[in-house]
């Protein structure tokens, strides 16, 4: 059946739960990514302890401020699915929750990280 | 399974002594998932913020709140022992400290520094609040 098909093209793709080291590799960049952006974030926010809405309104009308929060919320959100993707893939056995579980945990993410864009963009440009 | 009876067996979690190697690893595990559940209080935060002065109050008094106090500082430790043991992890990916001393050296490193870091960005917080 395969005869046509080079070793190569059969063997493509047939890594860890078919994707290779790809899955592992983003889990290390986007650790890496997140170190910087965590401690900015921490610091940011410890300036923001008990100030009223406008201080946060006035942080994020800066550019710099704006663009890191933003990328610390998409960084932050898609470093958490990799990883319960593989919390999940070890313990639930059970083929039909396992799908419907990591679907959940996807879409649940993109909401929500999408969520976090939004209110940094819409405060960043005015309200 | 047939003929599994007499063979040795990796031993399970049940029958085998914590140790700091294994208790921190799993603990890295579970802060990670103590931390994707935190992102949703950093998105209520964002959305309230992005709603106005009043839902953000609203936010605010909660986060000031024993409840919102608690959640805070268990947020905070999980968050720094992460981040210093995901760093002990890439230094390994990096190929370096595999030896058993450094392994240990390692690890109660991380425990010091997460518990340091966490001290000092309350004290930090409360000196500002």
């Amino acid at each position: 059946m395969n005869s046509f098909r080079t070793p190569l093209g059969r063997v493509r793709g047939l890594g860890t739960a078919n994707a290779g080291t790809q899955h592992w590799w983003q889990e290390r960049v986007t650790s890496v990514a997140l170190v910087p952006l965590t401690l900015w974030f921490v610091i940011a926010v410890i300036g923001l302890i008990g100030q009223p809405w406008e201080a946060v309104a006035l942080w994020l009308s800066s550019p710099l401020s704006a663009v890191l929060a933003v990328l610390f919320v998409v960084v932050s959100f898609y470093h958490a699915a990799l990883g319960l993707q593989v919390v999940i893939e070890d313990y639930v056995h059970s083929e039909g929750a396992k799908v419907a579980l990591l679907l959940a945990v996807k879409f649940l993410c993109v909401l929500l990280g999408t969520a976090g864009v939004f209110s940094v963009l819409k405060i960043a440009f005015g309200g | 399974m047939a003929g599994t009876g007499s063979r040795p067996l990796s031993p399970h979690l049940q029958v085998y002594r914590p140790q700091i190697t294994s208790v921190l690893s799993i603990t890295h595990r579970i802060t990670g998932i103590g931390l994707s559940a935190g992102l949703l209080l950093l998105v209520w935060w964002l959305v309230a913020a992005a709603t106005g002065p009043e839902a953000y109050a609203t936010v605010q008094g909660f986060m000031g709140s024993w409840l919102g106090l608690l959640l805070l500082f268990g947020f905070t430790l999980a968050n720094w022992y992460h981040f210093c043991n995901g760093i002990r992890h890439l230094v390994w990916d990096a190929g370096y400290g595999f030896e058993m001393p450094s392994v240990y050296l390692g690890g109660w490193f991380v425990v010091g520094a997460a518990l340091g870091l966490t001290v000092l960005t309350w004290l930090v917080a409360l000196i500002v609040w």
